[in-house]
């Protein structure tokens, strides 16, 4: 496993486009969570704003550029025959997916982490100055409340889960392309079409098993009784569908021909 | 000695780098890839889906009597004189008028009450009227009306003061036309003046019925002789946040009225009160009454004489499924120029056709027409077919012109052609499919997520609508956001930042970037 881990450590680290994927990601969560945050006043908005989730909206784009750095990992490799070379090195090709998953899910752990704590600086930063202060009973960002800890943390948790999501339909599906087409259909598909079915418990049920609004959920902190799954329950089923798409990953790379 | 013989020559003739040549070389790169013409195909599939699943919804039941059969129907919603669908609900003081004259009256107080907690599912009035709070509503309005009869959606000119809005002269649902600001009390009353010159009404404002301002006049095409004209009040609902999808709360105006003037040929005869659309709007809080005592009037009303909001079904509701298609045709868009790439075949491509900026011409002119016309064949069937399953299933569908409903449908479909484009622009420039699927994904597809799951706030979506290629979906808007009805005009609900063809015409304007620093790169760069 250690020399599985290795190659596969270099292999990321000796080309130039994961680290700019994970400079992008960084960036680019906090320019949609500055641009919420900046669009948010204590004047015009509802009672209770719930600042951490506000905080925390640039995960929505982030994790879109997360998903490309799960489906290259395996997609290039199938688009420029690397994968042959790879798999007569290691012939175990569940320690070729495990070793892929631990490396792209700890890098996506640093990343993420640098990104969720950019984000609440920047909303420590800016909220008050939009009126979300003590004396209308908001109380400054800080990861030490617990359900904010629970979000940042959470958060994080999301994008590793989503990069495993990514890479395991890309070992699924071989192409980069199609690979990252359904990853992004999964995610944001879902909530658009919950909000035109036409029942309220279906709606219900898809937010519980959609991928995305299922795993946010980890990200909400007030008025927790109105989601439609709990915040760790909802991980949860992030969890499940990457576990499933790893599997079925799995599966393919073992039982066909690289 | 034999004869030399003659060097060899093809019979074949020789090949042509025609541009139809080169459209035939696109076209049959992309049908013959199987994969790519079963995701098209499905897409198109699902878009109809889509439009069937999000349409089959029973808005409301009505039953006629106990035996008879239930039946789906939406409440009863009138149309205004140029069509567009209107609430029309107030307490009308009223007495018939021919021929030109004018109407004075002054107004010393404008109060109400605003229904504390609206319940939708009690919908018997003594539980609304049980909980109400003194209050009243910016668009409470009260004042003079001339109107061509007492049936909703007909013609009128309107003279009021209002909660908050000051005096306004409103005519024919859609227009309003601001006077001077300040509300009414006992102390600072106010004299309106209405006056009617054949097709002309003309309002007039004073703060002490001696020193007249005018505020604007209306023209109502075809007035009849015999108008409905004298005292109004109404008060539309409130919807108490702006963002959350809340069941907007009844309320209610009182006004008291005085020095009640006819001049011209109109005159005095007995005033008679009526409530007009009493009970077809909702939520109101009473139906209204007057009482009159000496030369004072004191009327109450609730309701709105506005453009109508909230109450029925858009054609964009029908296509759902356009997102779907989306990340159909951009994977599509970006892999028609990145396959090539991965598989080296752009070297053929461009040997076989070195001028490179009618290569990619050719490429954008296949696919736009192979995506459009699919597009458009899923959306032809989708609308009409959704629009039927919202009338059988009771929902009320805004009236929306043949010319807007074929923008909404074409559009659409030109909204998949533009988005396959970009892709097939950005793949070209980042020649990593990934990197380019995602890149207008982010672009067109996560805004509306953002907006539809309500992560951002409005005024953020809303720059999000104006300035990324996601403007383009205004294509599909059929509603005007209106300010003199109080609402909350998000584009979850159908009110785009930009006009239709505004909106279009950014995402446009993308295209033609990405196009543009396509044909440079692809010149300028080794294939």
């Amino acid at each position: 496993m250690r020399p599985a881990l290795h190659a596969e450590w270099t292999k990321l680290r000796t080309v130039a486009g994961p680290s700019w994927l994970l400079l992008a990601t960084v960036a680019l969560t906090v320019a949609l969570s500055a641009l919420a945050l900046a669009g948010e006043s204590y004047a015009n908005a509802d009672a209770g704003v719930d600042l951490p989730k506000l905080s925390l909206t640039g995960i929505y784009l982030g994790q879109a550029i997360v998903a490309i750095l799960g489906v290259v990992v395996i997609g290039s490799e199938y688009g420029f025959g690397m994968i042959r070379i790879t798999l007569a090195a290691v012939p175990r090709r569940w320690t070729v997916l495990a070793a892929k998953a631990v490396v792209v899910g700890g890098l996506v752990l640093a990343t993420g982490t640098i990104a969720v704590l950019a984000c609440l600086l920047a909303g420590r930063l800016i909220l008050p100055g939009h009126g979300f202060t003590a004396a209308h009973d908001y109380a400054l960002l800080s990861l030490a409340h617990g359900s904010t800890l629970r979000a940042a943390a959470g958060s994080v948790l999301y994008l590793v889960l989503i990069a495993l999501l990514s890479l395991g339909v890309a070992a699924a599906v071989r192409s980069s392309a199609a690979a990252i087409g359904i990853v992004l259909g999964l995610l944001y598909l879902f909530p658009i079409i919950a909000a035109v079915v036409p029942y309220p418990h279906w709606q219900r049920h898809l937010q519980q098993l959609a991928p995305m609004t299922a795993g946010l959920a980890i990200e909400v902190t007030t008025n927790l009784r109105s989601l439609p799954i709990g915040p760790w329950a909802g991980l949860g089923v992030l969890a499940a569908w990457s576990t499933a798409a790893l599997l079925v990953g799995g599966l393919v790379l073992r039982l066909r021909d690289g | 000695m034999s004869e030399t013989p003659a060097p060899y020559r093809s019979e074949l003739p020789a090949g042509r780098d025609g541009f139809a040549q080169l459209l035939r070389a696109e076209w049959t790169k992309l049908h013959t890839v199987r994969g790519w013409m079963v995701a098209l195909v499905a897409a198109g599939l699902l878009i109809v889906l889509m439009a069937a699943v999000a349409t089959f919804h029973q808005q409301t039941s009505v039953q006629a009597g106990p035996d008879s059969p239930v039946v789906a129907a939406h409440p009863f919603v009138p149309h205004g004189p140029s069509g567009e669908a209107v609430t029309d609900s107030f307490y009308f003081v009223h007495q018939a008028l021919v021929g030109d004259g004018s109407i004075t009256v002054r107004v010393s107080s404008l109060t109400g009450d605003i229904a504390q907690t609206y319940n939708s599912h009690s919908t018997s009035q003594g539980e609304q009227l049980a909980s109400t709070r003194p209050g009243l509503v910016p668009w409470a309005k009260a004042g003079l009306i001339v109107k061509q009869g007492t049936t909703q959606g007909s013609p009128y000119a309107a003279l009021m003061v209002t909660g908050s809005h000051g005096v306004r002269l409103q005519y024919n649902y859609t227009h309003d036309i601001a006077g001077s600001p300040g509300a009414v009390s006992a102390a600072s009353p106010r004299w309106l003046r209405l006056s009617r010159s054949g097709d002309l009404l003309t309002g007039s404002e004073s703060s002490d019925g001696r020193h007249w301002t005018r505020v604007g006049s209306a023209r109502l095409a075809g007035l009849s002789e015999t108008v409905q004209a004298g005292l109004f009040v109404t008060s539309p609902a409130t919807r108490p946040s702006t963002q959350a999808f809340s069941s907007p709360s009844g309320s209610s105006a009182s006004a008291v009225f005085d020095h009640v003037g006819l001049e011209g040929q109109w005159s005095k005869r007995a005033w008679s009160g009526v409530a007009v659309g009493a009970g077809t709007v909702t939520p109101t809080l009473t139906s209204g009454s007057y009482q009159q005592s000496g030369g004072i009037f004191a009327v109450s009303g609730s309701g709105d004489i506005a453009p109508a909001v909230d109450v029925g079904s858009t054609p964009a509701d029908t296509l759902a499924g356009l997102f779907v298609g989306l990340i159909v045709v951009i994977v599509l868009g970006a892999l028609f120029m990145t396959a090539e790439y991965r598989r080296g075949l752009i070297r053929t491509t461009l040997a076989a056709s070195p001028r490179r900026g009618r290569v990619l011409a050719a490429k954008v002119l296949v696919l736009s027409s192979v995506t459009f016309a699919v597009g458009l064949v899923a959306t032809t069937i989708a609308v009409p077919l959704g629009e039927h399953l919202l009338r059988v299933n009771g929902n009320y569908l805004y009236p929306v012109g043949v010319l807007s409903e074929v923008r909404v449908v074409a559009g659409t479909a030109a909204l998949l052609a533009l988005a396959a484009i970009l892709a097939l622009a950005l793949g070209t420039v980042l020649r990593r499919s990934a990197g380019a699927i995602v890149a207008v994904i982010a672009a067109i597809v996560l805004p509306n997520v953002l907006v539809i799951t309500a992560a951002l706030p409005l005024a953020a979506s809303q720059w999000l609508l104006r300035l990324t290629p996601a403007a383009g979906l205004a294509i599909q808007q059929t509603l005007t956001a209106y300010p003199q009805v109080d609402y909350a005009y998000s584009p979850a609900r159908g009110y785009f930042p930009l006009a239709p063809w505004a909106g279009f015409a950014v995402l446009c304007a993308y295209a033609a970037l990405a196009l543009g620093l396509a044909v440079v790169l692809l010149r300028r760069r080794d294939a």
